[in-house]
């Protein structure tokens, strides 16, 4: 039996919530929880997306882009979160703006035994770096990415979206 | 080999209002060059992302000139930005590499390959605009001019003469140099920007 949740997070979900706070920039390394929200990102007028090579890139990106007035979030996973440690400490946290990660959950699970070591670690990384975090799983949890953003800028630091939806909806 | 000073003595005089960023050990002479201290920023803080953040810099400022001098070093722990900052195609972005061939801050290790790595060969396969190398400072006298006029991103990868430092990090020297949050600020109240 294949092991879903409840309800479906729609990639369009997300976009206009990106739209109603006013993101500007999507730096990012598409994975595979995140597909089908690239493709619709690189449809919208009001969005750039600036593809990275490695996920380190993207918080120091995200701090150049920042000076300049824009408004950028990093959509990673996080596997690559885990692998940018020093960036989010030296290009996010140490530089105190107001930044919203979005964070493919991988190996995440609602139910039963999580084996993915990648989703093992995740939380523990985000309470080691300092950084908190909201998971986001359906459409009603839309409302997070405000909050978390809202949190972000209040207190100028990164705030982290965790993207839990492995089995529908971002891959259609 | 060219001398930091001498390099950065001779980009002054064509650096009009672009905004520079300096890294690496040879780095600290811009100060004794600079009359836009509002205009230099200082991106440190994670070594290898130096190169991201100006690219951030040049994609959120399109309107403003921006000069990064990298080290090779830290261009080397974050490679994949040369793809990066091609795929992204900003106009306004000079990318300059002092390449000393080592790490000469911690003592002056070599960097991987450190005498046939040809990085202005990659830049211009992993498809930057242009790419050029020097290696005396007069070559880059007579070229930087117009260089700074080319449509980026243009890449200039710069062989220069180390300067090791063996002391320990407590017994060095240290210049008074301003926080990177005090560039921000100041760049940001340059350009208006709130």
């Amino acid at each position: 039996m294949v092991n879903q949740q409840a309800a479906l997070l729609r990639p369009e979900t997300l976009l206009e919530e990106f739209k109603r706070i006013g993101i500007t920039h999507i730096v990012t390394i598409p994975d595979s929880e995140t597909n089908y929200l690239y493709e619709l990102m690189i449809e919208q007028d009001w969005l750039t997306v600036v593809p990275a090579s490695r996920e380190g890139e993207t918080f120091a990106i995200a701090l150049g882009l920042s000076v300049g007035g824009k408004v950028p979030v990093c959509l990673i996973q996080n596997t690559g979160m885990m692998e940018s440690g020093d960036s989010i400490r030296g290009m996010a946290l140490d530089a105190g703006f107001p930044l919203l990660m979005v964070v493919g959950y991988r190996g995440w699970n609602r139910h039963g035994v999580v084996t993915d070591t990648a989703a093992k670690y995740t939380e523990p990384f985000l309470n080691a770096m300092g950084v908190n975090y909201y998971l986001v799983e359906q459409d009603e949890d839309a409302e997070r990415i405000s909050i978390a953003y809202e949190e972000a800028k209040r207190n100028k630091r990164p705030v982290a979206i965790l993207v839990g939806d492995e089995y529908h909806g971002f891959n259609r | 080999m060219i001398q930091a000073d001498d390099m950065f003595k001779a980009f002054e005089s064509h650096r009009e209002d672009s905004v520079v960023i300096v890294t690496g050990t040879g780095g600290k002479h811009w100060a004794d060059h600079t009359t836009k201290q509002n205009r230099d920023l200082n991106m440190g803080g994670a070594m290898g992302h130096t190169t991201s953040a100006a690219l951030g810099l040049a994609l959120g400022l399109p309107d403003e000139k921006v000069v990064l001098f990298d080290s090779e070093g830290a261009l080397l722990m974050n490679l994949g930005i040369i793809a990066t900052i091609a795929g992204q195609k900003p106009k306004n972005f000079l990318h300059l590499l002092m390449d000393n061939e080592c790490y000469a801050t911690t003592g002056g290790q070599p960097v991987p390959n450190s005498q046939d790595i040809n990085y202005a060969g990659m830049a211009k396969e992993a498809g930057y605009t242009a790419a050029y190398s020097f290696d005396n400072i007069e070559d880059f006298t007579t070229n930087i001019g117009n260089i700074m006029k080319e449509e980026g991103p243009v890449f200039v990868a710069m062989k220069m003469v180390p300067e090791v430092e063996n002391e320990p990090i407590g017994n060095r020297p240290r210049r008074v140099t301003r926080s990177r949050a005090e560039t921000i600020t100041a760049l940001r109240s340059e350009l208006g920007i709130s």
